[in-house]
Order: structure tokens, then sequence, then C-alpha cells
């Protein structure tokens, strides 16, 4: 995991070098100074000349003026380190899921993929800088203190001996009863934000069925819960602290009485005033750099989960990958199914699709119908290499597409998926997705295609308007003629659409599929469908059921001789063939 | 004019944020809070203690160790040990004790906003909801309570210990000696000014951080979920590049916030660090010139007062760095606490109503009010002038009157719209996106208030009735089905909350949802997480109708209730359907003219105007619009 991490450094690896160093620096600087100060002192003390202490101030400014620039210094470091880490580490993942095929989403999920690429890079980013920073300074801190204790407190440093592992002991424990609990109660935190973030989502729903009380109820329930959790294990950590000053108070003690005793018995020999003062300085440091290490830990173990999250991202492979020595060119838009079988994961017990047997031939248009979940798009998406086949093997234009190049053969299979997508942008923006370089002819020549030029025309902005997240101010069939015009600027050999004029009227669709066949007739067109209308003027129909291909044939074969479609037409159409819709 | 006022009152918000929040914590605690803070109290002047004594302990060593006499000592030393004993104890107790309670309140704190928050959340109006993003009010829970859990746990204490401790140490210092005081000051009016600097630079690039970090995640969200048409399209380097660009902003203004944040304390100490020196020096020269002193002690400068002045500079300095430091937390969670007010002060949804719905039974003819469930339902109608009840049965009679509305007070959307709907009627509405269907459904369940007209139900003007009792009587199948994290069968109940199993599985069936719920690999008790996302778009809007069937309501709007529903799948439904709506007052508004065309009356809708009405039949035989539609020539969408 770390050496998955420790790639996403780079260019910050000097610093992350640098901030170390620095902090080294300012350490010893922070240790010299009281060093000094405490000559200082004993000099005021002995009743010195005004110039032995002007001089000794000089030495301190000097001295602070380095530990203010090491120290600033070391901040900056860090800050870059860390910060630069963790750009990095989104830049890394945003990357990988760049090459990711549809399985790999699949598995990882949207909303997932965004909470590894936000909160958890986050929490390794201060973790990042809690290392960087802390993790050099506590324990270097801790050994010099410890050094500096035993070398001026003599014999009476002993006591720290048994004060640090009581210190430790206690630190242990509270680490270790703390941890699983603080995991169990951020997961329940996520819960609980999700749980808001459902209500926020369905509020029409909650208000409608008038049940904010019941909400309120079962949400404060969550939350008490959550606090409660939480409380246990904060008060936990929160022994740490009193603890910390426990040891600290017992040394002090110990020293005060036991050391005065040791000083006027021995008249100074066994322990003098000074390495008596150094003892009580030290001893504050020695326990609270202690404590600090400790709460590092706590720290690095939180991020520890967000790390493994993150690693699951930079470790994934992408199952779909172009070959060596692909092939660039699509020679035709005709496309072969060879008892292909398809299942979403190795583990998954019912096939998506079972042996499956077919011949288009370029320049068709086919129609696919059927029932939800009868696994139309699963088929299409075979087409483009979406998916690899599970058996069998499909091959467009003469090619197994595990043959093509993945950029070349997504170019000459346009999909326009059934969940579509625009993106905040303008609409010549979100168009040129289809052909980054297509002129204003162009796209209006395929916005006139797919009947969306005339509502375009309509808008104040024209084609400069700009689509809101999700597409969120044009309507259901606006968005759809501008995924199909966007699929279209690609000029395919073969154009699939997914359901992709469901909220479109009947007119339009037919006018759409009329510019179809006169402007692109060379073109495959695969047609998915739940509108008989929408589909019945096809070359052939393809009638899909429970993961197999039921029948293929023209809309009048299939009128006449399988049932499902039968069904299907009727129920749009009326016994009597009465026209519905 | 009004835009002014709001920028004013909103100044005004962010002025009052910390005392607001001081006083909302006293209001959750009002007992262990002020003892919390007693014990800080304690803590911290028992903390800053000690060092006068350790001062006088190694003062009387020096004196006495060359005689290497312990008897004489001896018991003056340890009486000062002991007092410090006594001193440790005190402050070690009130520790824990602070310690302790900081964690229950900070989370008792939380857990009290939280719920308040949710609380208000509930009670706003439909349309807060749909003017506000709601990854917005979502980083309310997030962000913002994350902000005052840093505030409330660690900066408020630590400055409150660290403020305690200043004030302590400054009023011993007054004790030694105020010429030396005087040079500490003025040190840390220096040291203001460096924090003002640093720290405001930190808090703007924190602010700036805080931004970018919003547009960093608002474009992480938006390409995840469009991450199939990303790839459909081969461009996964053009939003490679896209995301550079914002990623790399955000790494500028972060990197410089945190350089900032992180200078601060090394910058703050070492300037500490100077000014102990100069103290020392100006120190020495009064020492030497023998200038008088000036102290409350009244004492003359010498070194047993010097040596222990430079150390509570010491001390003194390293407080005021640990209060600097808590400066962004601080910025932070009162810009958090001040975004989390603003929401609270949002207006509530006004209900002005008192006609309720109770349930009720028919005693010679006579209607009255009982508690139990009677599948008979009555407006109890309490009439203020006379101080009479009235009951009127619930019947479904909807009626709009000239009915004109405006989302925004600008733009009318629906003008004069007049409609009957009889008990048990089917109305249908039919039209283009935007010509007011929804919105009319919008406002018979009052999630919006009409501008003008009026709408009765069963004869009452439904703004006399209670918004609860008016929502409950209608039964809603909206178009986005929304599912909650729980059971198929919990979902249901989310109709009616006492609903018995078998009544639930009767509503499925019903809606023609209990084939495919059986199917599933844990049939009722199949748990659904994130919206059901496991189930398809048309098996969840079987659920949200079995949902509405439960509910049992005399009235049902559908809005595109069985748009996703394939024909085949629609006509097998279908029975349920009808059986569902039979003796009900049903609206539905359809995509599908198959859905609408058994309706009692339909209405065409354009611009927000009833444009035809009447039967299936009728509409055809006048060739207008709805038969435009019907035979497909005109654009629906």
């Amino acid at each position: 995991m770390i050496k998955i991490l420790y790639q996403s450094v780079r260019e910050f690896k000097k610093s992350s070098v640098k901030a170390p160093i620095f902090v080294t620096l300012e350490v010893i600087m922070e240790c010299i100074i009281p060093f000094i100060t405490a000559l200082l002192i004993n000099e005021i003390k002995a009743g010195c000349e005004f110039s032995v202490i002007l001089f000794y101030g000089a030495i301190l400014i000097v001295l602070a003026g380095f530990a203010l620039y090491f120290g600033k210094k070391a901040g900056m470091e860090c800050a870059t380190a860390a910060c630069g880490f963790a750009h990095n580490l989104r830049k890394d993942m945003f990357y990988k899921i760049q090459d990711f095929s549809f399985e790999n989403i699949d598995k990882f999920s949207a909303s997932s993929l965004v909470t590894r690429l936000t909160t958890d890079v986050t929490n390794v980013q201060m973790a990042y800088m809690t290392l960087v920073r802390l993790a050099f300074r506590s324990p270097l801190m801790l050994v010099f203190s410890f050094t500096m204790a035993f070398i001026m407190g003599g014999k009476m440093a002993f006591i720290f001996f048994l004060v640090i592992p009581v210190l430790g002991f206690g630190l242990f424990l509270i680490i270790r009863k703390v941890m699983p609990l603080f995991r169990s109660v951020f997961d329940k935190y996520d819960e609980l934000n999700n749980s808001i973030q459902e209500n926020i989502k369905g509020m029409r729903v909650v208000k409608s069925f008038v049940r904010e009380d019941y909400e309120k109820k079962k949400f404060g329930k969550a939350s008490k819960q959550l606090a409660s959790d939480f409380t246990v294990a904060e008060r936990i950590i929160a022994l740490n602290n009193p603890l910390m000053q426990f040891c600290l108070y017992t040394v002090m003690i110990f020293v005060l009485s036991f050391g005065s005793y040791t000083i006027i018995t021995s008249r100074g020999l066994d322990l003098d005033v000074g390495q008596f003062s150094a003892l009580l300085t030290y001893n504050f440091q020695i326990l609270s750099n202690l404590m600090m290490l400790s709460m590092v830990f706590v720290m690095i173990t939180m991020a520890e989960e967000s790390a493994k999250r993150i690693t699951e991202v930079l470790k994934e492979e992408s199952t779909l990958t172009s070959p060596e020595d692909a092939v660039t060119e699509v020679k035709d838009g005709s496309i072969e199914f060879k008892n292909v079988s398809f299942k979403y994961s190795k583990n998954a017990e019912k096939a998506a699709l079972s042996n499956i047997n077919l011949s288009i031939k370029s320049g068709e248009t086919i129609g696919i119908i059927g029932g939800t979940g009868s696994s139309k798009s699963s088929f299409i998406q075979l087409i483009s290499r979406l998916y690899d086949v599970t058996e069998g093997e499909v091959r467009v234009g003469g090619v197994c597409v595990k043959d093509y190049d993945l950029t070349v053969l997504r170019d000459q299979v346009a999909v326009v998926l059934q969940k579509n997508v625009l993106f905040s942008g303008t609409i010549r923006e979100n168009l040129r997705w289809g052909n980054k370089d297509a002129t204003d002819e162009e796209i209006i020549e395929a916005c006139r295609l797919s009947q969306a030029d005339e509502f375009i025309q309509h808008f104040p902005d024209k084609y400069d308007t700009y689509i809101e997240q999700g597409g969120a101010n044009v309507s259901g069939g606006q968005k759809q003629r501008l995924c199909i015009a966007r699929a279209l600027l690609k000029k395919p050999k073969i154009l699939i659409l997914d359901d992709s004029t469901s909220a479109v009227d009947t007119k339009t669709d037919a006018l759409i599929r009329q510019a179809f066949s006169t402007y692109i007739p060379n073109t495959t067109k695969l047609i998915i469908a739940q509108r008989i209308s929408s589909i019945q003027d096809a070359d052939r129909i393809m009638v899909m059921n429970n993961g197999c291909l039921d029948d293929i044939g023209t809309h009048a074969e299939l009128l006449e001789r399988n049932k499902i479609y039968q069904e299907v037409y009727y129920s749009q159409n009326g016994e009597k063939g009465e026209k519905n819709e | 004019m009004n835009k002014e006022v709001k920028a004013k009152n909103k100044k005004k918000a962010n002025k009052g944020t910390l005392p607001r929040l001081i006083k909302m914590v006293f209001g959750f605690y009002p007992v262990l809070l002020p003892f919390i803070l007693v014990c800080i109290l304690i803590n911290a002047v028992v903390s800053s203690i000690p060092s006068l004594f350790q001062q006088q302990i190694i003062s009387l060593i020096e004196l006495n160790w060359r005689d290497g006499n312990w008897e004489a000592v001896g018991p003056k030393i340890l009486s000062l040990v002991f007092i410090l004993l006594i001193l440790y104890v005190i402050s070690l107790i009130a520790g824990f004790i602070y310690n302790q309670g900081m964690a229950i309140i900070t989370q008792g704190t939380l857990d009290k906003m939280r719920q308040k928050l949710f609380g208000k959340m509930q009670d706003l109006p439909i349309k807060y909801f749909d003017t506000h993003n709601h990854g917005d009010i979502m980083s309310y829970y997030t962000n913002d309570i994350d902000a005052m859990r840093q505030l409330i746990s660690q900066s408020i204490p630590q400055l409150m210990i660290s403020g305690i401790a200043v004030i302590t140490v400054l009023s011993i210092m007054t004790f030694f000696s105020v010429w030396l005081l005087v040079v500490v000051l003025l040190g840390v009016m220096f040291m203001l000014m460096v924090t003002k600097k640093i720290g405001g630079g930190s808090a703007k690039y924190f602010m700036k951080q805080q931004k970018a970090i919003a547009k960093t995640e608002g474009y992480i969200e938006e390409i995840m979920n469009g991450q199939k048409v990303v790839k459909v399209f081969n461009h996964e380097e053009e939003v490679k590049d896209d995301f550079d660009k914002i990623n790399d902003e955000l790494f500028r203004v972060s990197e410089k916030a945190n350089q900032y944040a992180n200078t601060l304390m090394p910058v703050l100490g070492n300037i500490g660090n100077i000014i102990y020196v100069i103290v020392a020096v100006v120190g020495g020269l009064l020492l030497i010139t023998n200038a008088p002193n000036l102290s409350l002690s009244g004492k003359v400068l010498s070194i047993s007062i010097l040596v222990p002045f430079l150390n509570m500079t010491r001390m003194f300095y390293g407080n005021i760095g640990q209060v600097s430091n808590q400066i962004n937390s601080v910025v932070m969670g009162l810009a958090g606490a001040s975004r989390l007010f603003e929401l609270m002060d949002e207006l509530a949804e006004a209900d002005e109503g008192y006609v309720e719905l109770v349930n009720a039974k028919e005693v010679d003819g006579k209607i009255e009010e009982c508690s139990e469930h009677t599948g008979m339902w009555a407006w109890k109608h309490p009439h203020k002038s006379d101080g009479t009840i009235t009951y009127t049965k619930l019947s479904g009679d909807v009626r709009l009157q000239d009915v004109d509305f405006s989302y925004d007070g600008k733009k009318t959307v629906l003008h004069d719209i007049t409609l009957y709907a009889e008990p048990g009627q089917k109305v249908a509405f039919v039209g283009a996106t935007g010509a007011g269907k929804t919105t009319i459904t919008n406002l018979i369940n009052r999630f919006y208030d009409i501008a003008d007209g009026k709408i009765r139900y069963d004869g009452i003007n439904i703004n006399k009735i209670k918004k609860s009792s008016l929502r409950s009587s209608l039964g809603i199948i909206l178009q986005d089905t929304v599912l909650f994290t729980g059971t198929v069968m919990e979902n249901i109940r989310y109709g009616r909350l006492n609903a018995s199993d078998e009544e639930c599985i009767e509503a499925a069936k019903l809606a023609g949802a209990d084939d495919f719920i059986t199917r599933l690999p844990d049939g009722y008790n199949t748990m659904l997480k994130s919206n059901g996302s496991n189930l398809s778009q048309g098996q969840r809007q079987l659920l949200s109708i079995a949902r509405a069937a439960v509910a049992d309501p005399p009235v049902m709007i559908m809005d595109e209730a069985t748009s996703s529903i394939d024909t085949r799948t629609e006509a097998i439904v279908q029975k349920g359907m009808d059986a569902l709506m039979h003796g009900r007052t049903v609206f539905v508004i359809a995509h599908r003219l198959s859905t609408v065309k058994n309706s009692d009356v339909i209405m065409v809708l354009e611009h927000g105007r009833i444009i035809e009405r009447g039967s299936h039949d009728e509409l055809i035989a006048q060739h207008g619009k709805y038969y435009q539609l019907y035979t497909g020539a005109f654009e629906l969408e």
C-alpha cells in the first residue's frame, strides 16, 4: 500500500525530504535556545556585566532568527509536500479512472469513487502533513530531551525510566481501545449522512405522506446513537491529557522533594541546582512529546482506512485494453455475434446474455424490443466493447472487437446510452464531445438530423445556451435529441440508440428516423425502443426475452408469428389494431 | 433596497454568530457547561501558579545548599512541595472533569445541532429544496458541522485556558515589575500585528480553499456520474485536461492556505524568543542602573525578581502562540456556524389551517368523530365566530376556480385554471413539458400557494385545511421514484405506518408489485439501498404505487407514475391500477396517451392555460390540439 501511495509523491519528494530536514534544524535551534537562555540566567544571577547580557542576547537573537527561518521553511515545505501529495493522488486516481472499463466502474460505483477522490484524499493529506512534520519533530524532541535530561540531570533522570513506561503503556491502552471504536463510529457517520441525503432527495415524498415527524424521530434516534458512540470514543481519548499531567506532576513532586533533599544533604555533590532546574524543564518536554507521538499514531491509523480505499483504485487494472498491433480501421458497419454469452461478473449466477448468434449487414436498420430486464442494453454494449463477452465472439467490420484499438472502435460505433448525461457547458461544447473539431455547420447539420436545431434556435443564446449540471435546464426529450446529435457528430459506421427517443413525441421520433434513412443510409443503425412505432419500419426487428434472442424478423413476420411481439403490439395499439399512440 | 436590507442582515448575522453560538450551547447544557467552565478556569489558574512555588524552592535551595543543613530548610521546602501537591491534585481533578465534560458537550451539541437542523429542514417548504442545490444542503451536515466540532472541542477550551493563563501571568507580572511588563506588552502588540497579517492571509486562503474544494468536488461528481459517457465518446484526455486545471488551482490555494497556517506558530514562537531576550536585556539594564522599580509588591528590582519574570515571559508567549494557532479553526468554525444559523433562520412552511381530518362514523345519519379507523373520514371544521364544530364527510371533490400561479412572483405559469373533479372521477392532464401539469398538482397539495383564485376541497377552501390533514388525504405518486434505505416492506409501509404486513402485501398485489417482490432474494425483506438501485426503474415505480395504495387516500395524484413501466407490463398491472383508482378522485399526468385515454375528463394544457377539455372521444371529435397530439402531428416534449 505504502509503495503504491509513494508513487504519487513524485515532484514533491523534494519538499517531503526538505520539510523534515528543516524540522530537524528547527528542533535543534529550539533545543539550543533554552540551553543558552539557562546560561544567560546563570550569568544574570551571578551578577554579570551588562555587556555579557548583550553578548548572550545577541547570540539568542541570531539563534531565534535561524529558528524562525527554519520553522517557517519547515511549515511551508510541509504544506507544499502534503497539498502536493494530495494533488497527485487525486490526479492519479482520476487518470486511472479514465482508463477504467465499464466493469471497473460498476465494481466501484460512481458515488464511492467520488468519496475516494474527495474525503479519503483529504484524510490522507492531513495524515501526511502530520507525518512529515510531527513524526520527526516529536521523536527528535523526545530523544534530545531525554539525552539532555541524563546529561544534565544525572542519576535523578532515572525517574523517567519509571514514568515513561507508565505513560507509554497508558497511551497504548487508550489507542488500542479507541481505534476500533472510531472505525465503527465513522461507518455510522457515513450511514447517517447517507440517510440525510436520501431525505433531501425524497423531500416531496416525505411531505406528501406527512412524514416530517416520523423522519425527525428516526433521524433523532440515529443521531443520538451516533453521538453517544462518539462520546464514548472521545471520552477515552480525553484521558490522554490528565494521564500526561499526572505523570508530569509525579515527576515534579519527586524531583522537587528528593532533589532538594539530595542537593542539600550532599552539599551539591550528588546533584546541583543547575541539574535540578534542567530536570524540571526537560520533564515537560519529554512527556508532552510522548503524548504528541501517540496522537500522531492515532491520526495515521485513522487515515489508514482512507489510504486503503485510495490504493484500491490505484491498484485496479482496467479489464479492457487495446491489444498490441491493434487494427486501426473499421472497414464497414457489419456486425456479427457468434455463440455469444455474457455475464456481468464471473460469479453471477445468471447469464445476462446466452448463446446469441446473429449477423447484421452494413447499413441495415435493426430494431430491438423486449421487456425490462431482457438484456437489450447488455447486447448493444458488447458491440463497442464496453464489456467483453464471456463466451463467443463479436465481430465488427469482419474483425473481432478485441483486435481493434479501443478509440478507433468506439469512434466508429457510436452509442447513445439509455442513462445519458449532458455536462455543464454550452450546447456547442457538449456537442463537440462527438467531434472536437466539428465546424458550426456540421453541428447544425447533426442537430437538424436529430430534430434538435429547432428548439435550440428558440433559446435566446442558441448554441451557446449554457447547460447546467446533468442537463437540468432542458427537458427529457430535448436532452435525448442533443445526445443523439452528439453521437451523430462522430460520423460513425454504426449508430446505436438505447431507448434514446422515449421522451420524444411520436412525430419527432418519426422525423428523426426518416432523417436517418435519408441522410445516413450507409450507417448501420440499431434502435432499442419501447414503442413499436419507433421500430416497426426497421429492416429487421430483434425480440429479446430473458437474455435470449427470442426471434428476429420484419414487423409483419413477427406480428404474424411471435407471441411476445404480438403482446407488446396489442398493449400499445389495442386488440383491434386501433392506433393509440 | 430589498437586497441592501438582506446584505445588512447577513452582516449582522455574521457578527452575532459567536454570542448566539455560546448562548445556544449554554442552552443545551445549562448546568454542565458552567461547571465545566469553572473546571477549565481552575485548571488554567492552578497550572500557571506552580512555577512560582518552584521558583521559591529553587531560591531556598540556592541560599542553603552550601550549609547542608536539611533540618533547617527541609520543612520549609516540604511544606512548599505539599502545597504544590495539593494544587496538582486540584488541577488533575479539574483537568479530568473538563476533558471528560468537553467530550460530552461537544458530541451532545453536535447531536442537538444536527437534530435542530434536520428538524428545521423537514419544516421548510418544498420551494427551498427546489431552489437550493442538494449538495449545498448536504454540506451543512458534513463540512459545517465538522468545522463546529473543531471549534467546540478544541478551539474554545484552548482559547479559554490560554486566555486565562495570559491574564493570570499578566497579573503576576504586575506584581513583579511594571516596567518590564510594558516591554512585554509592546511585544504582544507586535505579535498581534504579525498574527493579523499571517492569520488574515491564512483565513483568506482557507476561504478560497473551501471554494476550490467545492468546485473540484462538483467536477468530480459530474464526471464520475457521467463516466460511461466519457468512455463512449473517447473523451478521457479532454476530461483529464479539465480536471488538471481545477486540481492545480486547488493545489495552489490549499498550499498557500496551509503555508500561512503552518508558519504562524514558528514565527510567533521565535518572536517570543526575541522579546524574551529584549526583556532580559532591559531587565539587566534596569538592574545595573538601579532604576527605581514600579510594582504592586513594592519590591526593588533584583535578580530574584528578574529570573521568575523571564520564566513568566516565556509562559506568556507560549500561550499567546496557542491562541493564534486556533485562529483558522475559529474562522472556519464561525463561518460554519453562521451558515448553520442561516439555515435555521429560514422561514418554515407556514400553516394557518385549522380544519382537521378525523376518523368518522355515521350515527343516525349524522357524522361523528371517533378514534378508531373506520375507513370513513371527515373534515372537522371549527367555527370561530360561534364556537361550533361541523363535520363534513371527506368525499374527494376538488374544485379549482380562476387559479393563477407564479413560482417567482414575476412570470405567471398558470392562468385562470378552473376545473372540477367530482368524487370518483379521473381527471387527466396532458401537454408539453412546462405547460403546467405538475404545477397544478403542486398547488392542490399546497407545496406551493396560489397567487389568485380559489381551490376548494369538499367545499372547504384548502387554505383553511391543515397541511398535514390535506396531504394525508392525497396520495401522490411522483415521476421520480424515491425509495428509502430499508426493506421492501418498510418502504411500502411508509404509506401508512400502522399497516400490518398483510395490508402491505395486499397493496403490493394491487399495484402488481407482488410478483417481482416475491422473486427477490429475500422477498419482502430484501434490503433496498441507495434509492433502490438494485431494482429497475419500472419495479421502483410499482413499489411507489404500492406505497400509495397502502395509504388508501381518497384522492390520488399520479404524475407520470407508469412512465418507466413497459407497455406490456403496464397492460398487466392495468387491472390493479384500475382497482386502485376505483372509487377515488384521481388526477393523472401522463406522457403516454394510452394511460390517460380512459379518463372521465382530459385537460390539454398549453403555456399554463387549459386549451381543451373533455373526454377522449369528445376531444378526438374536436380535431384540436389533443387530436394532433394523438395522431402524432404535434410535439409533446
